[in-house]
């Protein structure tokens, strides 16, 4: 669930924007570079891209009796590393934004910052300390789940900094508790959820071509 | 390998129904419209300074954008899936 459009305050729309656009647009860079030069590589993008489109369009009730959906990054970073991800990731913010009015465009910025740039990076980190040990699905497993979550968690303390219930640093832990509790909690079956079904693909992935274990970032 | 998958997919829709039927269930309402009343109960006075450029007139014609999304995205997957099996079939026959 991404933050509704108008509901950060200018200043706090505006910081994530320049956080997040550079990074999107070197991802766009990156991605036209991965498809000059590993042109075999393009379905790949389009499947890492539809994974992405297919569970961040699935609602999925959950244990605190509200719905949220997954994000589908696993994948992506997975295979094509965090710059890309963010890239494909705003692809899907944007559909999101202008056609279905969840999300939103001054919020762009702020949802594309968790969902495509912090949660999926820190999956990233988590798949290159486990793979090493363990098998690429099982790692997979990991790196979706945690993307997933931790995208949720970077939500809730966004709304956070915007809305502290209190002065100063107290207030805005406060909040942060406030909104945790509504996100976090609601999105840890869908992160397994999601880690289970990108460990499945990616299984499935390499299956049929054995070249998709180098490809992974 | 394979049964491990299985059994941690069994665990955990399972673990998931139970916690679902648990739940006090008011209206499956989405997150975010949670975290709006939360909003609303921190600052009562913050009024959204933007609206949605389009919005879906109704429940109806959103979940068809957002089956369309979802649709878009299992072609995707689909095709490469069925084209990879395919050549390798063709390539074995």
């Amino acid at each position: 669930m991404h933050i509704m459009e108008g509901f950060l305050p200018p200043l706090w729309a505006g910081v994530w924007y320049v956080f997040a656009l550079p990074i999107v647009v070197y991802g766009a860079y990156r991605v036209k570079k991965e498809i000059e030069e590993n042109p075999r590589n393009k379905s790949l993008l389009a499947v890492s891209a539809g994974f992405i489109f297919v569970l961040s369009a699935l609602k999925i009730p959950s244990v605190t009796g509200s719905c949220s959906h997954p994000t589908g990054t696993g994948v992506a970073v997975v295979m094509f590393g965090p710059a890309i991800t963010a890239f494909l990731s705003v692809i899907v913010l944007l559909y999101q934004a202008l056609l279905l009015a969840h999300g939103g465009i001054t919020t762009l910025g702020a949802n594309t910052a968790s969902m495509g740039i912090i949660g999926p990076f820190t999956g990233w980190l988590m798949y290159r300390v486990v793979s090493r040990r363990l098998d690429i699905k099982l790692s997979t497993f990991i790196a979706a789940a945690v993307a997933d979550w931790v995208t949720y968690v970077v939500t809730s303390i966004q709304l956070a900094l915007a809305f502290p219930s209190g002065g100063g640093v107290a207030g805005v832990i406060a909040s942060a508790t406030k909104f945790l509790a509504i996100f976090s909690i609601t999105q840890i079956p869908l992160a397994i959820i999601e880690g289970i079904l990108a460990a499945l693909l990616m299984g499935y992935l390499i299956q049929l071509r054995d070249t998709v274990v180098e490809v992974t970032a | 390998m394979r049964w491990k998958y299985g059994v941690i997919l069994l665990i955990s829709t399972s673990i998931l129904i139970s916690l679902v039927s648990i739940a006090s269930a008011e209206e499956w309402a989405g997150a975010d419209a949670k975290a709006e009343e939360a909003i609303g109960e921190i600052s009562p006075q913050y009024e959204p300074w933007f609206s949605p450029l389009f919005e879906p007139p109704s429940g109806e014609i959103e979940s068809l954008l957002f089956s369309l999304q979802s649709a878009i995205g299992s072609l995707l997957i689909g095709y490469y899936i069925g084209h990879h099996r395919g050549t390798r079939h063709a390539r074995n026959a």
